[in-house]
């Protein structure tokens, strides 16, 4: 293909659906596009005008409209629209206008149409306006599956190439810079090999003649004993074995095998455009979980505890680098907060003795779910046994509780501003008493009551008598399906917090039109979520406390349509995967780790699939006010 | 910008006399059928008019010791820019003037070796910018190469109008009230560089020096400055040159 057309399939090729594509139709669609420029605040699509190309935007924005004129989605960069009229009659149905000064390329209908028929992902994509979302966490789920995913997804940046006259001293001072574990060595001009000569950006032809590798300034350099100014063309040796960008990862993992090398330069065409080793391809195909910090249950101390807190960090850090889903890491780190939790429970009981009636540890709230993140505070409570006298024995709970909550806190997991805590003498009570707790917030219940009692309908049992949690368990299961006011009184607090309407590059938009510089993920995305699964589960009667199992639960009952509790899923894993690389973001440049993330940080993959996600949430939301009415008797009161 | 000599002024005074007259002495066939090919009345509202962005990469700056290397044109409208209509032309730039050490830009020797002389792409060249009204960016490049290229191999140069997107720029951003103030103050001038006056309308970073890419960049260019500073109305008369 021309170089000169490289800059538009290149930067097609990052967005959907345009990712999946073969190297050949994005450069048949980089022939063909049509420009054109639009101010801010001029039309795009006119209504009912003829539409004859796929709008695909370059750079800039564009809000799209209902015919009737409300607003039905606004796009940034790497979007497209009009796919709709496209499929159907050739009629604008969408009218378009730019909001930013906007450069639209235009792709023709026959070219759109030829993407449909040769391209199954593309057709998926705009033909059943297949949400993106679905599609990318479709696409994790099948990561293991090396043999559809091309090679260029591992790519995390360009090869780092010298020329052969380098000295190997100044070669070495390059790889180390840019932290790699291999260069390419090139030549200006046409050399011997012909397929190996390629056009740089700026069009000059350059030979590539070899690779070198960490190893290979080992065996090659030093244990020859060459000079630091020998160049790097008399020490590569003249086997090169590449892989073109659209093969399989598979394919080039066996081609890595066959040839026994570790490192291998991609080539677009002729064009390297990085190198992968085969770490690389391991990290993509396995994902090694956390190694527990099974230290936590041979500290004596507290102090030795809140050592610890480092290593989780550093833990969570690499279990995210290594590929973990949000679901592995939610269930390590609720298992490292139980087992922090166990050994306070256990020096507790060192220190005071046996326990005078029999107890059990409760935890609520996210280690319940095993949801939990690396910025959390403490859910917890004491069942008692129902032989249990405040006057005789509730001294030594009450020192049990402080004894956890205050080693928790030593630990990281900050006391709980609700004050849900065994320390608080109302959640340190029998279970007779627990019963009657979830009775009448389930016949009684009214918004402003269950806006804090809520977190209890996540519980689990930590240390002691589980069967105490698991009767209330069974409890509430038989229960909550048959209290229409109490899912009502619940639905309507989990409207309390909503998702943002729209998500740029450099702000929030909000479902007022107000702009934000930065949002609370947890807040807007993740919560909304769990309190919104929460409902459909507790109305199913469902026992799981993971939203991931209880939306598989619901998925069995006929609650929400077909497909619905799947899309649910895509949407939450992908929020709790967006807030989970932030944090450990922050924690790699030694911040503090919190919820909030700022679009400005955000590439634009992840914006676009945020804004999806936030976009299921937003409608589920919607849907939650319907499903779970409050009942006509009450109104009536 | 040193190294460019004074040039001519050639004003818009009357493009379709010149023209005209051009025609009637004109002896080579292809330079007939373009100045034969009538150009937009320069009252024609600019939304109207058919336009190529023309660039072209060349050994230096002087048209009488240097010469083309390469030519990017781009067909488009004020609509649209017809990227699948492009044409890109690597060009032999030897020539009897032409010095012995030429520093080619981006383009390799061998490549040259191997590409035409500007004779064998000339008529298409021509033809394909005759009837179409030519935009480029810093027009004392492609204007003064372009003749010289043409007088040297058919014995008559072309001259004709253009539209630059650079001295549009200078207008708004070099010849001002405010500009001079700026200047009077020490202040650097605005850039009026292809990618520096890109990024004032919100338009893309392109990478490299690729007579092709320039060529389009041009055309999005005016486009965003007849969107921004002017009408679709705007004749062509206020824009030309």
């Amino acid at each position: 293909m021309d170089v000169e057309l490289l800059e538009i399939r290149q930067h097609m090729g990052r967005f959907p659906p345009f990712d999946g594509l073969s190297d050949d139709l994005l450069d048949t669609i980089a022939e063909q596009v049509e420009v054109s420029y639009f101010k801010n605040g001029s039309a795009i699509l006119v209504l009912n005008e003829t539409l004859n190309d796929l709008c695909y935007i370059r750079s800039g924005a564009v809000e799209v409209y209902r015919s009737k004129g409300e607003l039905h989605n606004r796009l940034g960069e790497g979007d497209i629209f009009g796919h709709f009229s496209l499929l159907r009659n050739h009629k604008v149905r969408f009218p378009a206008e730019a909001i930013e000064d906007t450069l639209i390329y235009f792709i023709p209908d026959v070219v759109f149409q030829r993407l449909c028929e040769e391209d199954d992902h593309f057709a998926d994509f705009v033909e059943l306006e297949r949400p993106r979302l679905e599609t990318i966490a479709e696409q994790q789920k099948k990561s293991n599956d090396m043999m559809v995913t091309r090679i260029r997804k591992l790519l995390t940046r360009n090869p780092v190439m010298v020329e052969t006259s380098t000295s190997v001293q100044l070669a070495a001072q390059q790889m180390s810079e840019a932290q790699a574990s291999a260069l390419l060595v090139i030549k200006e001009g046409i050399g011997d090999n012909p397929r190996f000569s390629f056009q740089d950006s700026e069009g000059r032809t350059w030979q590539m003649c070899g690779i070198l590798t960490d190893s290979d300034f080992r065996t090659r350099v030093v244990a020859e004993g060459l000079p630091p100014q020998t160049p790097v063309g008399e020490v590569i040796s003249s086997r090169l074995i590449t892989v073109q960008s659209d093969v399989s990862v598979n394919e080039a993992m066996l081609t890595m095998l066959r040839n026994n090398v570790h490192h291998l330069p991609v080539l677009y065409r002729q064009r390297p455009v990085g190198v992968v080793h085969l770490s690389d391809i391991i990290r993509y195909e396995t994902h090694s979980g956390l190694y527990l910090v099974s230290n936590i249950f041979n500290q004596s101390s507290v102090q030795g505890l809140a050592r610890l807190a480092s290593d989780v960090r550093a833990s969570f850090v690499r279990m995210v680098q290594e590929g973990a889903n949000s679901q592995m890491v939610g269930s390590a780190l609720s298992t490292v907060g139980r087992s922090f939790t166990r050994r306070l429970l256990e020096m507790a009981e060192a220190e005071l003795g046996p326990p005078p009636v029999p107890y059990c540890f409760m935890v609520n709230g996210s280690m319940a779910r095993n949801e939990q993140s690396i910025v959390t505070d403490q859910d917890n409570a004491l069942i008692l046994s129902d032989e249990f006298n405040p006057e005789q024995h509730d001294a030594y709970f009450l020192a049990m509780a402080n004894i956890v909550s205050d080693g928790l806190d030593a630990c990281g997991y900050t006391y709980c501003k609700g004050d849900v805590m065994a320390t608080n003498t109302q959640w340190r009570q029998p279970l007779s008493v627990w019963k009657r707790y979830f009775q009448d917030w389930m016949a009684n219940p009214t918004p402003e009551r269950l806006l804090h009692s809520s977190i209890f309908f996540d519980l689990d049992s930590c240390y002691g008598e589980d069967h105490y949690v698991e009767a209330l368990q069974d409890q509430i299961a038989l229960t909550a399906p048959k209290s229409p006011l109490f899912l009502a009184a619940m639905a309507r607090n989990a409207l309390n917090r909503t998702p943002p309407l729209g998500f740029f590059r450099t702000f929030v938009m909000e479902q007022d039109g107000k702009h934000n510089n930065s949002i609370n993920l947890k807040r807007r995305g993740t919560a909304p979520m769990v309190d919104l699964v929460r409902i459909h589960a507790l109305a199913c009667g469902s026992k799981a406390q993971n939203s991931f199992q209880r939306l598989n639960d619901i998925s069995h009952t006929q609650l929400l349509a077909t497909g619905m509790s799947e899309k649910l899923s895509y949407a939450f894993e992908f929020l709790c995967m967006s807030r989970i690389r932030h944090q450990m973001i922050d924690l790699q440049e030694d911040r503090l780790p919190d919820n909030n993330i700022e679009p400005e940080n955000v590439e634009d993959s992840e914006r676009h699939t945020l804004k999806d996600a936030f976009q299921v949430l937003s409608n589920a939301q919607k849907f939650l006010k319907f499903r779970y009415p409050m009942p006509a008797q009450r109104q009536g009161r | 910008m040193h190294g460019i000599r004074p040039r001519q002024k050639i004003t818009q005074a009357d493009w379709a006399g010149y023209m005209a007259q051009r025609l009637e002495k004109a002896r080579n066939p292809a330079i007939q059928n373009f100045f034969g090919t009538l150009l937009p009345d320069p009252e024609t509202p600019i939304s109207q008019v058919p336009m190529v962005a023309l660039d072209m990469e060349t050994t230096g700056l002087d048209e009488r010791r240097h010469a083309i290397v390469s030519v990017g044109i781009v067909p488009f409208t004020l609509d649209r820019i017809k990227l699948a209509e492009r044409r890109y032309w690597v060009v032999n730039p030897s020539r009897p003037l032409a010095e012995a050490s030429i520093a080619y830009h981006h383009i390799t020797h061998s490549e040259i070796a191997q590409a035409p002389d500007l004779e064998a792409i000339l008529d298409e060249l021509l033809m394909q910018l005759a009837g179409r009204l030519v935009v480029v960016h810093f027009r004392n490049i492609e204007r003064p190469f372009l003749d010289a290229a043409v007088n040297a191999r058919r014995g008559e140069g072309v001259l004709f109008p253009m539209i630059d997107t650079m001295s549009l720029e200078a207008r708004l951003h070099r010849q001002t009230l405010w500009a001079r103030f700026r200047r009077w103050l020490g202040r650097p001038p605005v850039s009026i560089r292809l990618n520096a006056s890109r990024e004032r309308y919100g338009l893309p970073v392109y990478q490299g020096h690729h007579a092709l890419v320039d060529a389009l960049a041009t055309a999005e260019l005016l486009q965003a400055q007849i969107a921004t500073h002017y009408r679709p109305e705007t004749p062509l008369k206020d824009l030309w040159c």
